[in-house]
């Protein structure tokens, strides 16, 4: 009871305690900055920095599994340099980036311009759309990769079975070409949700009198998509079209589940050949070194993606020039 | 520039119509103002005109060509949206140039063009702006110079100055009207704002929940309502109407209260009615009738006066001081000559 009317006293009259060193430490600003960020930092260095330094420090030695490496250097990427499947993981990695974004915007695009018009069962479409984006990469692929089979594959049977215009079954995975082919439409499917539902979101902060005014003032539709639609939407298309190209370059899931990199490794992407050497043929630091190789490629996809198609003048604020 | 004709048209969206039949007649060089409540179907009419809507029935005719089935672009019309619509990826120079570089035509009479309405907007310091980089105001002026740059036969407004602060309203009223005088181009224009068709109409169509209420003059609209609804919406303050029946050659309200009619009107003999007088047509007068002041609220020039007048809340305006505290009473008159009569069934004016 005496100790109530006391506080009571106390904040009556301002009467405070003598900071304590506690108190003076947690009211320093540099140090409560740092203890707000010290959980972000954490997850970043446990789950960023040291992965990542991991693989740098790897791909510099001759590390296999169960044996700890010794530091060797650039030996590693010097292999790699007269290494030609290497070099084909790295043109099939391109290749397969370029082909795949391509597509993925191509009908990515038209899909969200279809759905940005008024149609029947819009939402249900849109839900559709969503469905392989929303499914896990690993079963869509152990689909693919049924719809490929030579013996079991439902578009042969389509073809070959039903409207009978051939005679034999295809076989999708079994040489070089029709593989990598068949990898860009299993990725293209895949990607094609992100990019459309992006767009279309794009589309939508468009305003309709926008559109109005160029009818008025007398353009066509075509004149209304490239004079209106495209240069609106490039600041999202940029977004889009970067974080496309890091997903399609970095892929593996897709290539590891349909072909695992065959026929005779000439579908190998740089992110599948690093995991073939480094698991299943225990070489750890060669495994590092390719995926160590794949980080300029990224900067460079990334700065081009950004400086290419990135802030337009228009967006910028309220500078007068 | 053009005349306009709008006969009998109707517009329905799905099973609704929302525009009743309406014709209205555009002189060539006409400034006329299409006012009405929100919902009433002006910007839809507006639309219609400049083609953004198709028109279910009836028929528009810009210079005697009927343009029903005329795209937008070959009306030869240009509309000043409420947002403006400027393309904010292109500078003001390319936003006036649109139209003109869609019709192919010379680069060098694109500029001469642009440079023409820059001119005559006071735009030639901003060319070379973003639209972001603009107030609202020289935004809104852009919208006018991506107008004028076509050189139309018709332009269209549809509420440019909603977006504005009440100043710059103000300011670019002045500015429409003064180029309206000097372009002499057949003006369309929308507002929900009796002020703005007031000063700034040649001819003022009132419209209400797709129908037009009246077509006249701004002065002729305020001095002879057809009826109820123009003579509530025209003018500011709103016109006070007191109930009551026509009998023995006068007004008188429910409660008892005799007014003189404004003029003689045989056949009306108890009818019910509705009197309308205008704030400021009330007049202070030692022999008027007793009205209970509520609230006094001194604007400067004038005096409006709330007050209980023959039963009902009047609101009163006099060029005097009235120095009257809430709670007294003072005497006040309507001006015979300028009350109006309606009839209290149909909300038509009362002709003798």
């Amino acid at each position: 009871m005496d100790a109530t009317v006391d506080v009571g006293l106390q904040r009556l009259n301002f009467v405070r305690a003598p900071d304590t060193w506690v108190t003076k430490l947690f009211d320093y600003k540099p140090f409560l900055v740092f203890l707000c960020l010290l959980p972000s930092m954490g997850l970043l260095v446990v789950f960023l920095t040291y992965p990542l330094g991991l693989g740098l420090w790897l791909s510099m030695t001759d590390t296999t599994i169960g044996q700890p490496g010794h530091f060797v250097g650039l030996e590693n990427f010097q292999e790699l340099m007269d290494d030609p499947v290497f070099w084909m993981s790295v043109t099939n990695t391109i290749f397969y980036t370029v082909v795949a974004t391509a597509g993925k915007f191509t009908l990515g695009l038209w899909l969200a311009l279809l759905l940005n018009h008024h149609i029947p069962f819009k939402a249900f479409i849109r839900a559709i759309v969503l469905l392989p984006w929303i499914v896990p990469t690993v079963l869509s692929a152990i689909a693919w990769w049924w719809i490929y089979s030579p013996q079991f594959s439902i578009v042969s049977y389509v073809f070959v079975d039903l409207l009978h215009w051939s005679d034999t079954y295809f076989n999708f995975l079994g040489s070089p070409w029709p593989a990598r082919w068949s990898l860009i439409v299993a990725n293209i499917w895949r990607g094609i949700p992100f990019v459309a539902i992006t767009l279309l979101a794009g589309l939508q902060t468009i305003s309709p009198s926008l559109y109005e005014a160029a009818l008025l003032d007398g353009a066509s539709g075509w004149q209304k998509f490239y004079r209106i639609t495209v240069p609106l939407l490039m600041p999202i298309l940029a977004v889009a079209l970067t974080l496309s190209v890091l997903f399609t370059f970095s892929d593996f899931q897709l290539v590891y589940a349909i072909t695992r990199g065959g026929p005779f490794n000439t579908t190998h992407l740089m992110a599948t050949l690093a995991f073939q050497r480094a698991i299943p043929g225990a070489q750890l630091g060669e495994g590092a070194a390719i995926a160590v190789s794949m980080i300029p490629f990224l900067i460079a996809a990334t700065l081009l993606c950004f400086f290419g198609v990135g802030r337009r003048k228009w967006q910028q604020g309220e500078a007068n020039d | 520039m053009a005349t306009v004709s709008i006969r009998n048209v109707r517009k329905t969206f799905g099973s609704t119509e929302v525009l009743h039949g309406v014709s209205v007649g555009i002189e060539d060089g006409e400034f006329v103002i299409l006012v009405g409540p929100s919902g009433c179907g002006k910007s839809t009419l507006l639309r219609m005109i400049a083609g953004l809507e198709n028109i279910s029935s009836g028929e528009i005719a810009i210079d005697d060509r009927v343009v029903n089935n005329v795209a937008p672009k070959e009306r030869d019309i240009a509309m000043v949206f409420q947002n403006y619509a400027l393309y904010p990826h292109m500078t003001v120079r390319d936003n006036m140039a649109f139209s003109l570089s869609l019709a192919n035509m010379p680069k060098s009479m694109i500029d001469q063009q642009v440079q023409r309405a820059a001119g005559i907007l006071g735009l030639m310091p901003y060319l070379n702006r973003y639209p972001r980089q603009l107030s609202g105001g020289q935004r809104q002026r852009v919208a006018m110079g991506r107008a004028i740059v076509r050189d139309p036969k018709v332009f269209l407004f549809d509420e440019p100055l909603s977006n504005l602060d009440a100043k710059l309203r103000v300011q670019m009223r002045a500015e429409i009207k003064e180029l309206h005088q000097r372009l002499t181009t057949t003006t369309v224009y929308v507002t929900h704002d009796q002020i703005e068709a007031m000063t700034m109409a040649d001819k003022i169509v009132v419209m209400n929940s797709g129908n037009v209420e009246q077509i006249g003059a701004p002065l002729e609209l305020y001095d002879r309502p057809n009826n109820l609804f123009v003579a509530g919406f025209i003018g500011s303050p709103a016109m006070n109407f007191l109930k009551g029946t026509v009998a023995n050659g006068a007004f008188r309200t429910d409660d008892g209260t005799t007014l003189p009619l404004p003029n003689a009107s045989p056949g009306a003999e108890g009818r019910p009615m509705v009197y309308g007088v205008r704030p400021e047509h009330f007049q202070l007068s030692g022999d008027g009738l007793p009205a209970t002041v509520h609230v006094v609220e001194p604007t400067g020039s004038e005096t409006q006066v709330i007050a209980t007048f023959a039963g009902t809340q009047v609101l009163c305006a006099f060029r005097e001081r009235v120095t009257a505290k809430p709670g007294e009473t003072i005497r006040i008159t309507p001006t015979q000559a300028l009350s109006h009569v309606f009839d209290a069934a149909t909300g038509q004016r009362f002709v003798a």
